[in-house]
């Protein structure tokens, strides 16, 4: 039953997040909200300059996404790793009952 | 809700740096206390902190055409109370500011309140709350989830106006601005790292339908 609801669950976030891009409403560049609020502040205030840059930037948008992916793999597959070393350690529960 | 490097006027972002240091003071404290007294914790902060690395780093798209994504800092706030996570989140941000040119150093201070202060305390929050009013643990951890990424989101909106107040309508215009760019966009967004943690959080707890179960995953009880 638990893992059916968590089945259900992640359906319906990965409908969310997919149903921006379907319904023809929900128009855009989906580009950065970040970005939007950056290009806001400079919109209102041309003449702002930055006082700071990044130290490094990554040098194409495809590394970027890259170093993104990294991130996100580093995390799911700690997370992945102690789920399963969790559930490998837990002691064997008989609870049949349908919770 | 990462504000980009240099987009902070110098008095704002030394501020910010002011106002997050004592949290994450307090964060390395509550740390080093945990690690100290509980050990079998370890293996769950180490997950609390993949969490937030990972849901921090999927950009997804929203209802009003631009994307954003999500924090994960409510997982680590319901399960350790909030002050660890002003530290896990800053990791996250430094990494990004350092790597990824998102976010940034001088804005660190400001991100790190946003997203690793106000965000998990906002979920401590929701989580007593709830449980105060009978509310499963799911529910619980849902709306401490969703509630607390919404608050980081609003809290960037707030930085950004006090930085950037609207030319004609003031500050009160400009979080209004600011606010519909981040806030409205990230609607959705919260729902999804509700549901996911939700997910995550079942998955590691076995079943995280009773609260001795998360007592065991921040290690007060041995699992």
């Amino acid at each position: 039953m638990n893992n059916h609801r968590s089945m259900w669950l992640l359906a319906a976030a990965m409908i969310l997040v997919s149903l921006p891009l379907v319904v023809p409403i929900f128009q855009g560049s989906f580009s950065g909200a970040d970005d939007q609020a950056m290009a806001v502040i400079t919109q209102s205030r041309p003449d702002y300059q930055p006082w700071f840059q990044p130290l490094w930037t990554p040098p194409s948008g495809e590394v970027a996404s890259m170093l993104f992916a990294v991130q996100a793999a580093l995390g799911a597959g700690f997370l992945g790793y102690v789920i399963g070393r969790r559930h490998g350690s837990a002691p064997k529960r008989d609870d049949h009952d349908g919770d | 809700m990462h504000i980009m490097e240099g987009f902070l006027p110098v008095e704002h972002a030394i501020g910010w740096f002011g106002v997050s240091a004592p949290f994450v003071v307090a964060g390395v404290m509550r740390l080093r206390r945990i690690v100290r007294e509980r050990p079998q914790a370890k293996m769950m902060l180490a997950a609390a902190g993949a969490f937030t690395f990972l849901l921090s780093a999927l950009k997804m798209p929203s209802v009003t055409g631009s994307c954003s994504h999500p924090t994960g800092t409510g997982l680590g706030a319901v399960v350790f109370g909030p002050a660890v996570m002003s530290v896990l989140g800053m990791i996250v941000l430094l990494f990004q500011a350092l790597l990824l040119a998102h976010g940034g150093l001088t804005t660190l201070g400001a991100n790190v309140f946003s997203m690793a202060i106000v965000g998990p305390w906002v979920s401590w929050g929701v989580w007593r709350l709830a449980g105060k009013l009978g509310a499963s643990i799911t529910v619980a951890v849902f709306f401490a989830a969703m509630l607390g990424d919404l608050a980081t989101y609003m809290t960037t909106s707030v930085q950004l106006a006090l930085a950037y107040p609207d030319l004609s309508s003031g500050i009160p215009g400009a979080i209004a601005k600011f606010g519909g760019i981040f806030a409205v966009t990230q609607l959705p967004l919260a729902i999804v790292e509700g549901l996911l943690t939700v997910v995550v959080m079942n998955a590691l707890s076995g079943r995280a339908g009773k609260v001795d179960e998360i007592q065991v995953l921040c290690g007060e009880v041995r699992g």
